[in-house]
């Protein structure tokens, strides 16, 4: 049985996530990993990044003595606003999302079915508070709804399932799962691998997973191995 | 001459009875109108519903509220947080009650009651634990289920600039569910950094128009504002920072 590679690192998959965004694109970052896909984003690329809390054009972080705390991101982190943006109410930010009108959302996830359902907001463990925020308003929101995660949990247990366990936060919504060892497509017959990280192969990953997995790569024929 | 403008803090939360259901702006710290909730805990209102984005963030404002046993219920999307030591302890002995909505359906539920509507069908939860036993119709489709409106008896908001008719303008990321707030209450509490002369407020920029509010109250500028400019000077939470201040008069 060949065993999986750690992968890629959470930066090296963030900047793999932001190659995939183009130019103009409008999107929100999740809480937590995907944050770091603003920071690989090039500086003269015209993303325009939308937070919940009712903003688009937010920038990175400020300098230090120059916290606002007016100024914060849906982590409520201080933030900066770049030229360009706009502030709005909160349900006017809402419209944005289950409107239609954001391209892309990235989001971290407890698990992903076959079925592009999505399960990130709560184990259903008896003592775990809930706590859902805006999670279930872009999962069913954006155009493109990409999750960002690793393959396996530390105790070694797929986040790629055949049904989600925990309590689903949208059903049929997720389009495509970047994660450590490899990026998946989700098409009507289940995940497809698109794109392999390190020495992950199909069979490793199938393997790991207990899935059945097609073979979705979009590299040129002669690249592949 | 119409006058929203109170002299205090004290005769703006003045009247909010035991049992009420009080909308209180603010997404974390940013907009929390924490003189107003200051205010009403020395009132003494108790048995308290209170609708918010948040369950209260470490030991001031909507948690300080929370600590002196002043609230029966929260209706809110995101009570878990890093700080929200507060609240999980009142849950987990079981002495509040928690309605969790999702944030955009409960923003639009505060929406609807400011404006009239009924009840509305959204695509957000279907399938999920937050749609259980609620009305569900295919629209076009496409899977919604319904929601009802959300009415409050006060909404105590966090604004920027107000004039005497309850005009209010924002300040960046703080607006957040102050507007949709304002609409939908009975009464209204508006805090800001500073109540300007009617007039002084461009129309094209009022955000929230005095139609919506009750009453105004000037609280003065936080510590990172100087005659409504950002002069920086604050931590994260809001606090005073006088190694920021330092650096920025270093940058002169």
């Amino acid at each position: 049985m060949t065993v999986l590679s750690s992968g890629l690192s959470r930066r090296e998959l963030a900047a793999r996530i932001a190659l995939d965004i183009p130019e103009g694109s409008v999107v929100n970052l999740g809480i937590g990993a995907p944050t770091l896909v603003a920071d690989a984003i090039p500086e003269d690329v015209e993303v325009v990044l939308h937070t919940e809390n009712g903003m688009l054009a937010m920038g990175p972080a400020p300098v230090p003595g120059h916290i606002d705390p007016d100024l914060i991101n849906a982590g409520k982190q201080p933030v900066t606003e770049r030229p360009g943006a706009s502030y709005f109410h909160h349900a006017d930010s809402f419209a944005m999302m289950r409107g239609g009108h954001l391209d892309i959302c990235v989001l971290g996830a407890f698990q992903i079915s076959e079925q592009g359902d999505l399960a990130n907001w709560h184990t259903g463990a008896a003592d775990a508070i809930p706590a859902v925020g805006g999670a279930m308003d872009l999962a069913i929101g954006a155009k493109s709804v990409w999750v960002m995660t690793d393959l396996l949990t530390r105790d070694g247990t797929p986040k790629l399932v055949t049904q989600c366990t925990y309590p689903l936060t949208g059903v049929g919504c997720v389009t495509r799962v970047y994660t450590n060892q490899a990026v998946f497509d989700i098409i009507p017959a289940g995940f497809a691998v698109r794109e392999l990280f390190g020495t992950a192969t199909i069979d490793a990953l199938a393997s790991a997973t207990g899935l059945h997995l097609r073979d979705g790569r979009v590299v040129p024929l002669a690249d592949r191995p | 001459m119409i006058s929203k403008v109170c002299p205090s803090v004290a005769e703006a939360v003045a009247g909010i009875e035991d049992g009420a259901t009080i909308m209180i702006g603010g997404f974390g710290r940013a907009g929390q109108p924490v003189e107003l909730i200051d205010a009403l805990l020395e009132q003494g209102a108790r048995e308290l519903v209170v609708i918010n984005n948040n369950a209260g963030n470490g030991n001031t404002g909507l948690a300080a509220l929370l600590a002196a046993g002043r609230v029966r219920k929260i209706i809110c999307s995101f009570p878990r947080q890093s700080d929200s030591y507060v609240f999980d302890r009142l849950y987990r002995a079981g002495r509040i009650e928690l309605e969790l909505a999702p944030q955009g359906t409960l923003a639009e539920r505060i929406r609807a009651a400011g404006a009239g509507i009924g009840a509305f069908f959204t695509p957000t939860g279907f399938g999920t634990p937050l749609a259980a036993g609620k009305e569900h119709r295919v629209i076009d489709g496409r899977d919604h289920v319904l929601e009802h409106p959300l009415h409050a008896d006060y909404a105590l908001v966090s604004g920027h600039l107000a004039d005497r008719w309850g005009n209010v303008v924002y300040r960046k990321t703080a607006r957040n569910f102050g507007p949709i707030m304002a609409a939908a209450a009975q009464s209204t509490v508006v805090q800001v950094d500073r109540v300007v002369e009617l007039g002084a407020i461009d129309p094209e920029t009022v955000v929230t128009a005095g139609i919506f509010v009750d009453r105004v109250v000037g609280v003065g500028e936080r510590t990172w504002l100087r005659e409504g400019a950002f002069v920086g000077a604050a931590d994260a939470e809001g606090n005073p920072n006088p190694s920021a201040i330092e650096s920025r008069d270093e940058n002169r």
